[in-house]
């Protein structure tokens, strides 16, 4: 059974179809031609796949095709246009990506943060990331980033 | 996954009907564990009748003495409720460490309850605090409701609509975190309810959640973080695997025990 589905992904309004079943991931990387949201572990494990729908952090392959109807889609790569997030900007300062799968997903999640709350603690920034995964990096260059942009939208 | 067919459900008398009119139908709430269970091929339902976005099911009730909340409210709002924070806080300090961020947007109390998962936190809120869990049928106290490991009473196509919670007078709720999965080794929860003192452990039973009546006793007797610490925790009926040994987690129920006592002692909700 194939589905219309129409919502918009990155500010742009899209409509097409899915089939039964199909993931908002599966959607965006094969259909949508999107691939910054990454396939990790393709059941809500490690947070590679996080996106934003309506706001709210989610995971897109937890997430099936036809329940975003409506939304607004959004992926790390909403955050990059025209120019570099200051959290994408950070990441390479302080050698916050090392294979650099995980990080789309850390952007997303910490962009969340930030937007909700622009002053957290360490403690936050950590709650915020529980759920993505790095499994080369490391996670204190990545808390490191997220907290050094957080000081500086603050104090600007 | 196997294909399977979508419904989107606009009230729950019509998630009833599609449910009733597919092979082998399976209510959808948030999905944060159905989805990943028919990604691994241990569920196949030939429809999911998606009830998360029936308008009824959704939001925070006060009532008379109690609070009622819709089956399909995710945790994130029960963790951000002004009204749950300030009345019942261990409860919603449970759902602000579900998961994590994204889980909490998406998962809800109804879809918690309906796997009953045995390391699921709001189990133990729910039996601590002496829930009623309604459904489109009737009414079914807490008590009666968990019947071990991913079972619960529910009928075959019984939807759950709401839980009511009697105002408790002090609440809280610790937990142990498995450090990857985030799921409670141990979770306690106890309350000072209109019932009684009730103190309720998840993650640790192997028959999923319990009430722990030592607990309850010594803390009717002292509701203090030393009285709940002295209680001796059997590890008889405890669960043990890989993460963990039965008497490991004896410990961690005691422990747990003494940080939700002392955090609900902090928090008394006023009047």
């Amino acid at each position: 059974m194939t589905t219309p589905v129409h919502f918009t992904h990155n500010g742009r309004p899209v409509s097409l179809f899915t089939e039964a079943g199909e993931s908002l991931l599966s959607l965006l990387r094969l259909k949508l031609g999107d691939q910054t949201p990454k396939y990790g572990c393709g059941q809500g494990g490690c947070g590679a796949c996080s996106v934003r729908i309506d706001g709210q952090l989610r995971l897109a392959c937890l997430t099936l095709a036809e329940t975003v109807d409506g939304a607004e889609v959004e992926t790390v790569a909403a955050l990059s246009a025209p120019n570099l997030d200051p959290l994408q900007e950070a990441f390479m300062d302080h050698f916050a990506a090392q294979c650099g799968y995980c990080t789309p997903g850390m952007i997303v999640a910490a962009r969340t943060l930030l937007d909700t709350n622009p002053r957290p603690s360490r403690d936050e920034v950590i709650e915020a990331i529980s759920g993505n995964l790095c499994r080369c990096t490391g996670y204190e260059p990545i808390i490191d980033a997220i907290l050094a942009v957080a000081a500086q939208e603050v104090s600007a | 996954m196997y294909h399977v067919n979508y419904r989107r459900a606009g009230s729950v008398a019509e998630a009833a009907d599609l449910l009733a009119e597919a092979e082998d139908g399976q209510l959808l709430a948030g999905g944060q564990t159905l989805i990943p269970t028919m990604k691994a091929r241990l569920a196949a339902p030939s429809d999911l009748v998606d009830i998360s976005g029936i308008e009824d099911l959704i939001g925070i009730r006060e009532g008379d003495g109690a609070i009622e909340i819709g089956s399909m409210t995710p945790h994130a709002a029960v963790a951000a409720s002004e009204v749950v924070r300030a009345r019942i806080p261990g409860l919603a300090g449970l759902a602000a460490g579900i998961g994590d961020p994204a889980v909490r947007h998406r998962g809800t109390i109804g879809g918690s309850l309906a796997n009953n998962d045995p390391a699921a936190c709001y189990p133990a809120g729910v039996l601590a605090l002496g829930a009623t869990i309604v459904t489109n049928s009737r009414e079914i106290a807490a008590e009666d409701f968990f019947l071990g490991l991913f079972a619960t009473d529910l009928e075959e196509g019984e939807i759950i609509v709401a839980v009511r919670f009697p105002q408790p007078a002090r609440s809280g709720y610790a937990k142990f975190p498995q450090p990857a999965s985030r799921y409670p080794m141990a979770g306690v929860f106890a309350a000072e309810t209109p019932s009684g003192i009730r103190v309720a452990v998840t993650g640790a039973g192997e028959d999923g959640v319990f009430r722990h009546e030592g607990l309850e006793a010594a803390l009717a007797e002292d509701w203090s973080r030393a009285a709940a610490a002295a209680v001796e925790i059997s590890p008889e009926g405890l669960a043990s695997d890989i993460h963990g040994a039965a008497d490991y987690r004896a410990a961690l129920v005691s422990a747990m025990a003494a940080e939700a006592v002392a955090r609900a002692a902090s928090r008394k909700p006023k009047g």
